[in-house]
């Protein structure tokens, strides 16, 4: 009985210490995979999160910003589970990260229903910002990426195309964007796709020699592009003549300079390379490598830094409101961010972005994707082809 | 002297059957954490899914001595019927926890005999196949399933019409506890029954076992049915409670940590996976909320700690503070041998 109204006593203690603390302090719930097969995903987003507090202090608008990190493992349903705690336990008012496509999609309903913008910083399939009103994404989507891809091929002497992409929503995006597009300009293309989880390149590969086309079209998920190049050369396709093209996540900066010289040259189309050649990009890579000795800053980084700023930028328009007002007040919002000019499309809510074609390079003895043509404010082809 | 051995036998399966005090406290306390806990409503309900489905696992591997790498598969499954069921139309929690249990039950008791041939490591094996064939099937057939991105658009009614589910998690709290329970309850008289009885000797030796006329094969069919019905069960309230089912459910971590949960908690032992349940979940919470990059670290060495440490020793420990119960365990004669760890 005592032990009872102990305990009572202390949960109406901290129920009132929440609600007193909840009126100074703005809560952003940062969910992502931070252990697991796609732990790059969330090492670098929680870099670039906590990187970006850092750079511009932690209060908005007379208000503290807190980030609580949880570790979804890249389970969909534990991440669903974490955001909904998050909600009803820490009251925040932003959830951001989720570093996969069924991750982004397993708490988009909580995000309508609670009211709470949902900040996708990593996933790329072309549907999600449909799933909630409340969602906003600061990476890129995959059509985004490859449609540009399909038209410097088939300008570029291009003309029989293997794909071989993730069997999941960004890969299936991917694959149509680059079939559709190419198709379109006249050239030839054959499908592969592997399973999402523990992939196994070789047959496919072999299936790749044998078709003998002119280039390889790839997208595999951050940090898998490292397994993927390993086998790539296991089978001497660097050496049969078979280009290497593909949105650039297969070539991402993470792992691109462990990869060795197989990389050289391949060609890829993407929001955001490390090698982005502005004052922005040059200040954020310096400060980021600095506070993260041994780690290159990749387009998942980028989207977290973008995502956080963002938030920042709502809440100080909003006055440190949340819910309807600040999903409002980021809608149309743009800005210059380390990767070029960026904004987020008022209809969409999905971000425009520039699209840059680029070739690894050695610069400086470390590989870099060093940019070469840019494709001015690309929205993504799957929305704008249904509004219009 | 034949009747004696049934009188004593019957005598100690009655008293095994009663309900012991510190049985009646683990669900009261369980009972009153919807009340005392209401913020931990969404970890607890996990703890109570897992918990059964470790419960299920505990009936073969514990009971019947069948060990399972792809118990996840009727997991699995329950998960995708029920899912499958919501989005298509069919809401009532209910009938969904039904057609998953008879979904689970019916592949098990088809694979019962590819499961029962062979020894343990052919086991292994053949269980953790079911589980991958499953897993692809899923992913393959992502028109039903949704493949890799998940099943989207599950909307569950009410339970009975009456509770909706709400955004704290507490109706799926409810509904998942009471679940587990009245599971519990059934799988409880069964383990106390002359049948439980059997069992347990077909896992001590099964040869000596078809020698005093057990039917050994038609036993183990039986019981590994009704334990893929309690993971089909399992799974259908993950589904039904998370509103979502992606391929991670067949997917071969959800065994192994099952597995490891139901170690932890005690083999053999039917409150071992909840206990598990609620040690694994509640270490894995804290510590992960602690070093979200480093969890796993902490975890594992402490998972080998408790392993070393062995859970029968911790429970003596616990048993020697407290006399009384010291003294019955002690004292009274045992007309059955068998193996100490092992009881209900």
């Amino acid at each position: 009985m005592l032990r009872r109204t102990f305990v009572g006593a202390a949960a109406a203690m901290l129920a009132l210490s929440g609600s007193a603390l909840a009126q100074e302090t703005l809560k952003v719930g940062l969910i992502l995979p931070m252990t697991g097969p796609f732990a790059s995903t969330g090492r670098q987003i929680e870099a670039a999160a906590k990187l970006y507090m850092q750079q511009k202090g932690d209060t908005v608008a007379g208000k503290k910003i807190q980030l609580i990190v949880k570790d979804d493992t890249g389970v969909a349903d534990v991440t669903k589970r974490l955001a909904q705690e998050l909600i009803v336990n820490d009251k925040i008012s932003v959830m951001a990260g989720f570093g996969l496509t069924p991750l982004a999609l397993a708490p988009a309903p909580l995000a309508t229903q609670a009211k709470v913008p949902q900040v996708v910083m990593a996933a790329a399939t072309a549907t999600i910002t449909e799933a909630s009103p409340f969602i906003v994404r600061t990476s890129f989507t995959l059509p985004q990426a490859t449609v540009p891809m399909a038209e410097w091929a088939a300008q570029n002497g291009i003309k029989k195309v293997v794909t071989l992409v993730s069997d999941y929503g960004p890969g299936i995006d991917a694959e149509k964007a680059f079939t559709g597009a190419f198709a379109g300009k006249g050239g030839q293309v054959e499908n592969l796709r592997v399973p999402l989880a523990n992939p196994d390149f070789s047959p496919f590969l072999q299936k790749v020699t044998d078709a003998k086309p002119d280039a390889l079209f790839v997208f595999v998920p951050s940090g898998i592009g490292a397994q993927f190049m390993k086998q790539f050369v296991e089978r001497g396709l660097d050496k049969s003549g078979v280009k290497l093209i593909g949105p650039g996540d297969v070539t991402d900066d993470d792992i691109l300079n462990g990869m060795g010289d197989v990389a050289l040259g391949a060609i890829t189309t993407q929001h955001y390379s490390a090698a982005h050649d502005s004052p922005e990009n040059k200040a954020f890579v310096e400060a980021f490598k600095r506070a993260n000795p041994n780690m290159r800053p990749n387009f998942m980084a980028v989207g977290g830094y973008d995502g956080m700023h963002l938030i920042y930028e709502g809440l100080k328009k909003t006055n440190g409101q949340g819910g309807q007002a600040l999903i409002d007040a980021m809608k149309g919002m743009s800005w210059t961010s380390p990767r070029g000019p960026i904004s987020i499309d008022p209809q969409t809510r999905d971000i425009v972005q520039n699209i840059y074609v680029r070739k690894v390079e050695r610069v400086n003895g470390e590989l870099y994707n060093v940019e070469f043509a840019t494709i001015a404010n690309v929205k993504d082809p799957v929305k704008a082809a249904k509004s219009n | 002297m034949l009747s004696n051995t049934a009188d004593s036998v019957r005598a100690s399966l009655n008293r095994r059957g009663r309900w012991k005090i510190g049985e009646i406290a683990f669900w009261l306390v369980a009972a009153s954490t919807l009340f005392l806990l209401p913020e931990r409503h969404l970890i607890l309900n996990e703890i109570a899914i897992i918990g059964l489905f470790a419960l299920s696992l505990d009936l073969i591997l514990g009971y019947a001595g069948i060990v399972s790498l792809g118990h996840a598969a009727f997991f699995g499954l329950g998960a995708y019927a029920a899912g499958i069921l919501a989005r298509d139309g069919f809401a009532d929690p209910l009938l969904g926890l039904g057609v998953a249990a008879i979904a689970a039950a019916v592949l098990g008791f088809v694979t019962s005999f590819l499961v029962l041939r062979g020894s343990d490591l052919t086991k292994l094996m053949v269980t953790l196949g079911v589980a991958l064939v499953l897993g692809e099937i899923a992913n393959q057939a992502s028109w039903l399933t949704g493949g890799a991105d998940g099943l989207q658009g599950i909307a569950m009614g009410p339970i009975l019409g009456l509770f909706e589910f709400d955004i704290f998690g507490t109706t799926a709290y409810t509904y998942s506890l009471v679940v587990t329970f009245l599971l519990f309850v059934v799988a409880r008289r069964i383990v106390v029954s002359p049948y439980g009885l059997s069992l347990r000797s077909i896992r001590d030796n099964a040869l000596r076992a078809r020698a005093v006329g057990i039917p050994v094969n038609r036993r183990l069919v039986a019981i590994y049915t009704l334990s893929a019905a309690y993971a089909g069960v399992a799974g259908a309230l993950l589904a039904q409670t998370t509103q979502f089912v992606s391929l991670d459910v067949l997917a071969f971590h959800r065994s192994a940590d099952v597995m490891l949960v139901l170690v932890i908690g005690g083999v053999g032992y039917l409150y071992g996976g909840l206990i598990g349940a609620i040690i694994f979940k509640v270490l894995q919470d804290v510590i992960s909320a602690w070093t979200p990059q480093y969890w796993q670290f902490w975890i594992g060495l402490i998972l080998v700690l408790i392993v070393l440490a062995g859970r029968e020793r911790l429970t003596e420990r616990v048993r020697a503070l407290w006399p009384r119960s010291r003294g019955r365990t002690v004292d009274r004669p045992q007309p059955l041998t068998t193996t100490p760890a092992r009881e209900v």
